[in-house]
């Protein structure tokens, strides 16, 4: 009889070798005549435990972990195909605290299913979504959105349901929808995860979409940075079109949505949504100014739903289980949930998807577990390059729109970057400055200009030249850069620097002031 | 990276030889004809014309200026624009290393020096003998597991001391 295996293939386990654990496992499978069957799976995030393998017992399954391949004899000889083990077995992944606290909506398949199979993601779920929705008419399918309280997962957290019905309404020959999977922001990495362990739940998102909007084509932008899940999401596209998932007759409905994915090439910017358009359009990425906004006037001049991976992944859900179910977790006017990506320097590193509204402490020491280098946290990035420092005396911090807005920060698209006491936050500070000049598209003067000679001021200061003028003046540029860009990229630039100077104020003042020469 | 295409080789230094720069030529209108189709389809054809020959050769703008109806300038200003595109070939290997703030937190500055040492190049160059590219990238999404890398497609994270001498065998160094 053959025992099954799950091994990942998410790239974050690729990274801590989980090819090498599958190829051990089957050498010492065959060394002992035993038969297994290994089934390349997503991740569940728990990374610190990673690679994490599981065995199919009778009563569910056991992980492992993190299995490196100089283990795998000790795991056969301690009888892990039947579920039992030492030092590293974790016992049921779903009793596992880290994971029995999530609120799995959107992630309930990663690292479960076999990305590669339609039917186990339909047995498992899927496309319950498109199918009640393919028995609604688009104002119901608009509706359900916006009464589930969904907003921009990308960060701008703009209601999902009203970008729709705006392009619902909108006059056009065509329409699109366009995925933005350009996640450049680092500290995130829910889009690659989910691409990779699930990537029928974003062709289902997007194809409700389309029957919603009335769009008969999309295009997914994942940035070059990901091969692992580009290679996944063109597999699974040619899957769903082989299935009737996707194609001029989806499901037997009569309505048409197909879609294809297409690959950036190492622009930050392009996250920024019309400068994605410009991308797939062919073009450099540069902003555009709004209006028109991209729902009237989008891609190929035409009405387009520009939504993130994660808001479109989060659609079938919605649809399957209903707007109120969704609505029924978070806070305050941030609805359902959030996977919030734990990273940096953390010992519980990985995807946690709850409910808006837990505080940033637990989710740093209670859920994270603190620093990984054991040493007290200094600050914490929450929101990408573009997202403000959070001290710890800031931990009571609800996560949600509102609440991280009201403490001049953002939650973006959910990572949260640890840092422990040995960071230097004036070179912190830099970074986003120079990273900002680095990305820049060049199209408005405050973020081109600006953020260059944002790094010179750093550098005065650093150099301990007029310390408190230049503060000064890194203030005022900060501000002409937040009111006066066209963008986030150069709008959102002054959060990490203007947090870094105002609550680690020391961390500037560390050189002895010298005289400039007049 | 594949070391041959349609039976050219594509190893860098025979590029500057008349006869291959006819075949790259063919290649690259091979490339154009495929997308004669594609709406946007400058992105995919220079990834493309990239992936086959390592590089975006010089004479591949006007090819494609051409065949997509833009202009020169235009097709140029796409070429520069994008981090990812190369106007000249790579190392024979090409390790990204992760500098973004996930992998900043867990050392990444003090991981860029001892890879440097070991593959005997700085950050963002090519080593003399054309051996192996080391560049900077900012994120690879292994955020959760930093220090990260790419090394010709492959992935490594929690870069330490055996990693980087992972990293150097399967580069020859």
């Amino acid at each position: 009889m053959s025992t099954r295996l799950y091994i990942p293939c998410d790239a974050g386990a690729l990274a801590l070798g989980a090819d090498r654990v599958a190829r051990a496992v089957i050498r010492e499978a065959e060394a002992r005549s035993v038969q297994v069957e290994i089934i390349r799976t997503g991740s569940r995030g728990l990374y610190w435990l990673e690679p994490m393998v599981e065995v199919a017992m009778d009563a569910g399954r056991i992980a492992f972990g993190p299995v490196h391949p100089a283990d795998v004899p000790a795991l056969f000889d301690g009888g892990f195909l039947e579920g039992k083990g030492g030092a590293l077995r974790l016992g049921r992944p779903e009793d596992i605290p880290f994971l029995a606290r999530q609120t799995r909506f959107t992630f309930a398949r990663c690292g479960v299913v076999d990305p590669a199979s339609l039917s186990d993601y339909e047995t498992q779920g899927g496309l319950a979504g498109l199918r009640a929705a393919l028995r609604m008419t688009p104002e119901a399918i608009v509706s359900a959105v916006t009464e589930s309280g969904l907003r921009g997962r990308g960060g701008a957290g703009f209601p999902t349901g009203i970008k729709w019905n705006t392009v619902l309404g909108a006059a056009g020959q065509r329409k699109f929808v366009v995925a933005n999977a350009d996640e450049g922001d680092s500290g995130t990495f829910a889009d690659r995860m989910l691409m990779e362990g699930d990537p029928f739940l974003l062709i289902e998102g997007m194809a409700i979409a389309g029957i919603a909007v009335g769009a008969t084509y999309g295009y997914l932008y994942v940035r070059s940075e990901y091969p692992h899940a580009i290679t996944r999401m063109r597999g699974a596209i040619v899957t769903a079109r082989r299935a009737g998932l996707l194609g001029p007759d989806i499901l037997g409905s009569g309505r048409s949505f197909d879609m294809e994915v297409r690959v950036g090439a190492g622009a930050y910017v392009c996250g920024e949504e019309t400068a994605l358009l410009e991308s797939i359009e062919g073009k450099r990425g540069q902003v555009r100014a709004k209006p028109p906004l991209p729902a009237i006037r989008g891609l190929f001049g035409c009405p387009t739903v520009i939504n993130n991976l994660i808001s479109l992944a989060s659609v079938p859900f919605i649809l399957a289980h209903g707007a109120a179910a969704y609505a029924a977790v978070g806070y305050g006017r941030s609805r359902g949930t959030m996977p919030v990506q734990l990273a940096g320097n953390i010992r519980h590193g990985g995807l946690f998807e709850a409910g808006f509204g837990m505080t940033l402490g637990e989710l740093v020491e209670d859920i994270g577990g603190g620093t990984a280098s054991g040493r007290p946290v200094k600050a914490v990035q929450v929101g990408g390059p573009l997202g403000a420092y959070f001290p710890s005396a800031l931990f009571d911090t609800k996560f949600d729109y509102e609440s991280f807005a009201a403490r001049d920060g953002l939650i973006g698209h959910g990572g949260i970057v640890v840092f422990d006491d040995t960071a230097d936050m004036l070179a912190q500070a830099r970074f986003a400055l120079e990273f900002c000049a680095l990305e820049s598209c060049g199209k408005c003067t405050p973020c081109r200009i600006g953020s260059t000679r944002g790094v010179e001021v750093m550098d005065r200061i650093r150099a301990g030249i007029a310390v408190e003028d230049n503060l000064r003046l890194a203030d005022d540029l900060c501000e002409t850069m937040q009111f006066g860009s066209l963008c986030a990229l150069g709008g959102f630039t002054p959060y990490p620097v203007r947090s870094a100077m105002r609550h680690f104020p020391d961390d500037f003042r560390r050189t002895k002031p010298v005289h400039e020469a007049a | 990276m594949r070391d041959q295409l349609n039976g050219i080789p594509l190893s860098g230094g025979l590029w500057g030889m008349t006869a291959h720069a006819e075949g790259r030529v063919r290649l690259i209108q091979d490339i154009l004809a495929q997308h004669a189709g594609t709406e946007g389809a400058a992105l995919p054809v220079l990834h493309e014309i990239q992936a086959a020959l390592g590089h975006v050769p010089p004479e591949a703008v006007p090819l494609v200026a051409a065949a997509l109806n833009r202009s020169r300038a235009e097709i140029h200003g796409v070429v520069t624009f994008y981090h990812d595109f190369r106007n000249s070939p790579p190392g024979r290997h090409v390790v990204k290393l992760c500098q973004a703030e996930a992998c900043q937190a867990m050392g990444s500055a003090a991981v860029a020096d001892a890879l440097s040492h070991r593959l005997g190049t700085a950050l963002g160059q090519t080593s003399p003998d054309g051996q192996v590219t080391l560049e900077p990238v900012y994120c690879l999404g292994l955020c959760a597991c930093a220090p990260a890398a790419m090394v010709d497609g492959d992935v490594f994270g929690r870069i330490d001391q055996d990693v980087i001498a992972e990293i150097g065998m399967a580069v020859g160094r």
